[in-house]
């Protein structure tokens, strides 16, 4: 049996309710129950999660490396997105 | 240091249940272990190992058990590594080889239902021990039968060539299915007193249920024939022997080993 039969799927975990799902890894499945079972192998052995997501991996569209700066150097100019230049009532103390 | 001496062998009736319930942990846990390194894939060798572990801990639990009873055990290791295969009480359908990953699956979920059948009744024993350790073990037994339930029927109702090697699987250990619900003298004054479940009673309960996953699978559900047993009295098939021989070892060589 090859692993190229097995696709991949993306692994998402909530460790604690209130919180929310976040992306632990991946692991080749059969199929979706399937990854679900090998998700709870590896990524909870030790206690870690309430709830486990799997989402087949090609079904994820990703930003491209090459478009890093058009995407994401923008905003580091524009400080006034930055709630920075606020007082907090000292009421507030640490937000 | 534990001493090289024969474990006793004469059992009342609770331990030698006990045995029981602790040999098939520790011999399907063993032959699970056979898998390391072996499995088609990391995922399941991963799961495989998980679930070895799991059982190894729940034999460990009624060996502890077993040993609280009856001082001459010694302890939890040497009742493990220093009884012959004579002395092993596991039922004969959890020594058989690995074969192929069907094969694997097969024994596996026959012993799953059979497993958390009895565990749900032990779950309310008259022994509160025995209730407890059977609560303990329980939540993982139904994820074990649940994974290996679903690889049933992903085989059988896959390809061809996984659809064959299913049935080839399922008649192959069809015949050591008969033993499970097999009980002797000693087990039915368990019954008796509400310790132990009766296997009457689970036996049908076991076959609804396997039907039930076998149509899903589209697979045939083997004619009942000859029904090999003797396992939960000592005597067990070849393979025993061998795969304690190399289970035993290093603990024979270094008498008290440990981690």
């Amino acid at each position: 049996m090859s692993t190229a039969d097995w696709p991949l799927f993306e692994v998402f975990i909530r460790s604690r309710h209130g919180l929310s799902h976040k992306h632990v890894g991946s692991v080749h499945a059969v199929d979706a129950t399937n990854a679900l079972e090998n998700a709870r192998e590896l990524y909870t052995r030790r206690n870690e999660g309430t709830s486990i997501w799997v989402v087949p991996s090609n079904t994820i569209t990703a930003s491209a490396p090459e478009q890093k700066d058009a995407l994401f150097t923008s905003p580091v100019d524009k400080i006034y997105r930055h709630p920075s230049f606020y007082e907090l009532p000292a009421a507030v103390d640490k937000m | 240091m534990t001493a090289l001496t024969q474990i006793n062998s004469n059992h009342d009736a609770l331990n030698t249940y006990i045995l029981r319930m602790a040999d098939n942990n520790l011999v399907l846990g063993q032959r699970l272990c056979e898998w390391c390194a072996n499995a088609p894939i990391l995922e399941e060798e991963t799961a495989l190992m998980n679930t070895s572990l799991d059982l190894f801990g729940q034999a460990r639990n009624w060996l502890n058990y077993a040993v609280d009873r009856d001082a001459s055990l010694q302890d939890c290791d040497a009742v493990t590594m220093l009884r012959d295969e004579r002395s092993y009480l596991n039922m004969l359908i959890c020594e058989q080889p690995n074969g192929n990953f069907a094969d694997t699956m097969a024994r596996h979920y026959l012993f799953d239902v059979w497993h958390r059948l009895t565990l749900e009744v032990l779950c309310n024993s008259a022994n509160e021990t025995v209730a407890a350790i059977a609560a303990k073990s329980i939540l993982e037994v139904r994820y074990h039968e649940q994974r290996t339930r679903n690889w049933v029927i992903r085989l059988g109702d896959g390809t061809e060539v996984s659809h064959q090697r299913m049935q080839t699987a399922l008649d192959d250990i069809w015949t050591y299915v008969g033993e499970m619900f097999t009980q002797d003298e000693a087990e039915l004054s368990l019954v008796a007193q509400g310790v132990a479940p009766d296997q009457q009673t689970i036996a049908s309960q076991w076959r609804d249920i396997v039907s039930a996953t076998l149509a899903e699978a589209t697979l045939t559900m083997p004619e009942d024939g000859y029904s090999q047993m003797g396992g939960k009295q000592g005597e067990h098939t070849e393979g025993l022997g061998i795969m304690l021989a190399e289970m035993q070892s290093l603990y024979r060589a270094h008498p008290g080993a440990v981690w």
